[in-house]
């Protein structure tokens, strides 16, 4: 059955001899597929879950608003007008007035500003400390590791209003104080997240390979062990972020937060609850800004978990959902 | 061998067990000694667990000794400082198993190769960088546009080359490729045995090539030293320990690798291994391998048999070999066998 | 074989949809399965080895999966049954072992009770009769003291002695073909002697069917009766399995051949490696798929047009317009051949040695 065969085509000509397998140098090779930069991608899956997108628009709805107040309000936020209490919404009063005549659609814009500075700010501090801490525990490990991981758990052990609160009360209430405040009632949460991502990356193989090279343990933190524990913790920002409206929300409502009159969402609601017969709209409106802005960090924060965690994405990549836009 | 690389001597790896520092350890590499001279590849051979990966960590520092000595070109590596230390990891390399845990996730390939660079500051100015990462990467075979891509678009034997890359990015004299192709498609493994044989030839690299796949560590190896539960147990060039295998767990390992010839293969009489490998924290007594061994006699529970010469230049741990008047006591005096039992 | 073949398979697909496009996984499986009888499956990763086996009784999501053709089991094709009738046939008539022993079994459940799961489903049996079964099974499948060993938990077996408990598994209810999909993969050599040679002593004890998927040539050579070389999809090659390595005709056959490292090669040849990439199963090449990495001949035809499975002599199957000139395919087949014999039982006295359970079926095919 061998020598003859009698099923190769009549183009088979002498000319083209079969190729012998060749030893040459295989030509350079490029991955399939079209690169994308890898926020991009990011964005792609963050775009692609449609909760997550809704709490994108009105993130960026809010924080345009904050930026954007003094020229958004239509009356002074501050100025009284006795006569015209309680006024229903209306043409001119969008959101009706509260029981002091003001506007309540100009102070919840401004609220905007005053409750999202709140929040970036208290986070800021509890997500520099918090990661210093994190990092440090769980690369260095050993007593420094287990001090802070037990002062940790102790804050733990405190309800997060309470222990606000509590602050507030010693440092005496004003709007830097409850930043400060808040700042510090998070710490724990993200030095925790922190190290516990560190620790897992810590041993994974790649830093070991990185080591190998000479690396620094300077250079591994910072370029390494930094980026690979970055998910969590963006997570964590956004879902504490949230938090920190509603916990700035629950500072002003028991007079431990901002103080009368900054126009704070929370702070507009406590004042609302006396004048509940009077008017709705005097809770309603700060209520669901409160509402609608911590149900957006709430969703991003989800649809952030997905879109950052690079093996899901490799997952998604192999099972081809990745690639949206090309065929 | 007057040109050696590297020497080994009395290596051991203990990890201990448990919070409580009652002396529980795992021996994952107990008093292991040999030596690789310059451009050779020596190939580490043995089962899953039996210390072939921390052997070859230990030997770079990544894991620190229990004890024995490593030395380098001349340097006393477990004497040099933190600091000496990342120095010299310029010269001796590292390859993983598995390509993608081994690469950041988060590290474009270029930056991963270009790191290397930027550690021991082995470039002049951004574009020199650029050129050179380039250059590494199509070393390897990939494209050098390719630097900006992520580590998981890479196929299995794509992301293999770049961990090459990174590890000629310091241009070392030594590397270590802990089962470099364990991970890849039989038709992809040629391409990296290939690409690291070339290599070898074209830089003069010395190896110390890790493997399970003994038909591979033959290929790429001048010698090979078999392990087995933290200890080399035969050591000798590549074609003899083949040829003569002198370890009955060489013999063992040997008969049971399957060939691709399906007369042969289902003619042959293998030899099979009895039981389990024992637990590495609590090691037999004597010869480490004498609970599975075919051979065994009275003496292998006393005596621990050193690796030593059976001829010219091959080696082997067992009382068989050794010429203190054991050998006669062979296994196949019946009453030997029968003390062992016991 | 002139006896009816136990399993049928005809024109297998299995296609999943992806946001890439539909990924045609399986295109055009055909296959007979005797029963006593070792089909081994060999292909590069992602070539459709595993989907092609799990398919059968649709073991794989659905949608997005979606498998058209015929699988014939006896009498009943299972290709339109229903999740609900396809239960009778997992487990009970078609047995499976995966890969790998750490994730086949369940932690938290003691090994007896997974092992007499699937026996309390299929087999009506009572407790006590199950349980002697169980113990039986465990005693065939080489687990010492096996009475005392039913309460143990998974992580107290060691990696061997797991596998040994998947496959007492996969032959729980006396399938009739067992499907073994890279059982031995993650074992070491000497753990992988003695579980070939189990399935091999109960295959003959027991008359069933095996599929043997893996990509290692030198297990095929020792179990195989046929074998089957699958590239994207496809069977590129199909032959019993001494004809296969006296003389593969598929360039890709002889590609793989020729990148293997051989034992005891004295002169270390150069190893051919076949360069580039298999396809994604979202974009196939035209042609024949294997042309863009085909060293032998790549002229229009084989870009442009797709080459059927053809017959070139004694049940010798190749899927292309060109079969490796004899010379090469000689060539290829003596460079996987060793030059050393390696050692063997014969020359360690006969205390541990046990003859290789294939020296008697050598005639058989
Ligand atoms: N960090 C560690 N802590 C405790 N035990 C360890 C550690 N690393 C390895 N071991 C143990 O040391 C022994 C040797 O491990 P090693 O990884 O060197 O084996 P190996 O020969 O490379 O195996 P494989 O072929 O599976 O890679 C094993 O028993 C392993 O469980
Ligand atoms: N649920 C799924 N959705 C989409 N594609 C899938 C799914 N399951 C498998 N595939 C694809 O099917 C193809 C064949 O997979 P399969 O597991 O059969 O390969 P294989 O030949 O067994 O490979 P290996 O040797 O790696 O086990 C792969 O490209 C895989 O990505
Ligand atoms: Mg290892
Ligand atoms: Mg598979």
């Amino acid at each position: 059955m061998s020598d003859d065969r009698p099923d190769q085509p009549p183009s088979d000509e002498p000319a083209e001899e079969p190729r012998q397998p060749s030893a040459e140098q295989p030509e350079l090779e490029r991955p399939e597929g079209e690169h994308r930069p890898q926020w991009r991608q990011t964005l792609a899956i963050l775009l692609s879950n449609r909760a997550a997108a809704v709490g994108l628009v009105v993130l960026i709805v809010m924080v345009l608003t904050a930026v954007f107040a003094d020229q958004l309000i239509r009356f002074p936020i501050n100025e009284d007008n006795i006569a015209n209490r309680f006024a229903p919404p209306s043409a001119d009063h969008w959101f009706g007035t509260d029981d002091l005549g003001r506007d309540v659609y100009s102070r919840v814009v401004m609220g905007a500003r005053v409750s999202l500075q709140v929040a970036a700010i208290s986070v800021t501090i509890s997500l520099v400390a918090g990661t210093l801490l994190g990092l440090i525990a769980g690369y260095r490990g050993g007593w420094l590791d287990t001090v802070t991981m037990r002062a940790v758990d102790v804050a733990f052990a405190f309800p997060a209003v309470l222990l606000a609160i509590a602050l507030v009360a010693v440092f005496g209430p004003s709007l830097r104080n409850t930043m400060i405040a808040i700042g510090i009632v998070f710490t724990p949460i993200f030095a925790r997240v922190v190290r516990g991502s560190v620790l897992s990356v810590r041993e994974d193989l790649y830093i070991r390979a990185i080591r190998s090279l000479g690396a620094s343990d300077g250079r591994i933190i910072l370029r390494h062990v930094l980026p690979n524990v970055a998910a969590p913790v963006i997570v964590q920002t956004s879902l504490s972020l949230a938090f920190a409206i509603l916990l700035e929300a629950a500072l002003s409502f028991v007079g431990a937060g901002v103080q009368r009159p900054t126009p704070a969402w929370g702070l507009m609601l406590a004042d609302a609850q006396r004048f509940i017969a009077q008017g709705w709209w005097l809770s309603v409106f700060p209520g669901m800004a409160i509402f609608v802005t911590v149900m957006a960090f709430n969703l991003m924060g989800d649809g952030l978990r997905d879109a950052l965690d690079p093996r899901q994405r490799t997952l998604i990549e192999a099972r081809g959902a990745g690639g949206g836009e090309d065929e | 061998m007057s040109d050696a690389l590297v020497t080994v001597d009395d290596l051991s790896v203990y990890f201990p067990v448990g919070r409580r520092r009652d002396g529980t350890a795992v021996k994952a590499v107990d008093g292991v000694s040999f030596e690789i001279a310059k451009g050779e590849t020596l190939g580490l051979v043995g089962e899953s667990g039996c210390g072939k990966s921390t052997t070859g960590l230990a030997l770079l520092r990544l894991v620190e000794p229990t004890r024995g000595s490593v030395t380098f070109d001349g340097i006393d590596v477990r004497e040099l400082s933190a600091r000496d230390l990342r120095r010299w990891r310029r010269r001796a390399a590292m390859i993983f198993q598995d390509p993608y845990a081994s690469l950041d996730p988060r590290q474009p390939v270029g930056e991963a190769v270009g790191e290397a660079l930027d550690i021991h500051d082995l470039h002049q100015g951004k574009q020199a960088r650029r050129t050179r990462i380039g250059e590494l990467l199509e070393r390897v075979g990939l494209h050098p546009d390719v630097a900006e891509r992520y580590p998981h678009e890479f196929s299995g034997g794509q992301r293999q080359r770049v961990g090459i890359a990174r590890a000629l990015a310091c241009e070392p004299d030594f590397i270590v490729a802990d089962e470099p192709i364990a991970a890849l498609d039989v038709s992809i493994q040629a391409q990296v045995m290939n690409l690291m044989a070339e290599l070898q030839r074209d830089l003069d690299l010395t190896y110390l090539f890790i493997a399970h796949d003994l038909a591979a560590v033959q290929h790429v190896s001048d010698r090979i030293a078999v392990m087995y539960l933290g200890r080399i147990v035969e050591l000798a060039d590549r074609i003899d320990i083949y040829r003569s295998p002198q370890h009955p767990y060489t013999q063992a390992l040997l008969s049971a690798i399957p060939v691709p010839e399906p007369t042969r293969e289902r003619s042959r009489r293998r030899i099979l291994l009895e039981g389990d490998l024992p637990s590495p924290m609590d090691p037999p007594s004597g010869c480490n391998f004498r609970t599975r061994c075919a051979e065994v006699f009275e003496a292998c529970g006393r005596v621990d048999p050193a690796l030593a010469p059976v001829t010219d230049g091959h080696e082997a741990a067992c009382l068989l070999h050794h010429d203190q008047g054991q050998a006669v006591e062979r296994s196949h005096h019946p009453d030997a066998r029968e003390h062992q039992k016991a | 074989m002139a006896d009816d073949p136990i399993l049928s398979v005809r024109d297998l697909h299995v296609s999943f949809r992806t946001k890439r496009g539909l990924a045609r996984v399986v295109r055009g499986l055909d296959y007979d399965l005797h029963a006593g009888e070792t089909l081994a499956i060999v292909g590069e990763s992602g070539s459709g080895k595993s989907v092609s086996t799990l398919a059968m009784t649709k073991l794989i999501p659905m949608p997005p999966g979606q498998v058209s053709g015929e699988v014939w089991l006896g009498d009943d094709d299972l290709v339109p049954l229903s999740e609900k009738h396809l239960l009778h046939y997992r487990g009970r008539r078609i047995g499976y072992v995966f890969q790998d022993p750490m994730t086949s079994l369940n932690p938290v459940h003691p090994i007896g009770r997974q092992l007499t799961e699937g026996m309390r489903y299929h087999l009506e049996l009572s407790d006590e009769e199950i349980r002697e079964r169980a113990i039986d099974l465990l005693q065939k499948v080489g687990i010492p003291s096996p009475e005392k060993r039913l309460d143990d938990y998974p992580h107290q077996f060691s990696g061997g002695m797991r596998q040994r408990v998947v496959i007492a598994i996969g032959l729980s209810c006396d399938p009739e073909v067992l499907v073994a999909d890279e059982a031995t993969t993650a074992l070491d050599v000497t753990t992988q002697a003695q579980i070939v040679e189990l399935i091999g002593r109960l295959q003959d004890e027991l008359g069933m069917g095996v599929i043997w998927i893996t990509h290692d040539l030198g297990v095929v050579a020792g179990i195989a009766d046929r074998v089957l070389v699958m590239y994207a999809g496809q069977v590129v090659e199909a032959a019993d399995v001494d004809a296969l390595y006296a003389r593969p005709r598929h360039p890709y056959t002889v590609g793989l051949m020729r990148s293997l490292p051989v034992l005891g090669d004295l002169e270390r040849r150069d190893l051919a490696s076949i360069p580039g990439l298999p396809p994604s199963p979202t974009a196939l090449p035209e042609g024949c798929a294997f042309h863009p990495r085909c060293a032998f001949r790549d002229d229009d035809r084989c870009a442009t047009e797709a080459p059927p499975l053809r017959d070139i002599g004694d049940g010798h199957l190749i899927r292309s317009f060109y079969e490796v000139p004899e010379e090469i395919a000689q060539e290829a087949a003596a460079e996987a051949r060793i030059e050393i014999e390696p050692p063997d039982a014969d020359d360690v006295g006969d205390a541990a040695a046990e003859v290789g359970s294939r020296s008697g079926r050598g005639g058989e095919t």
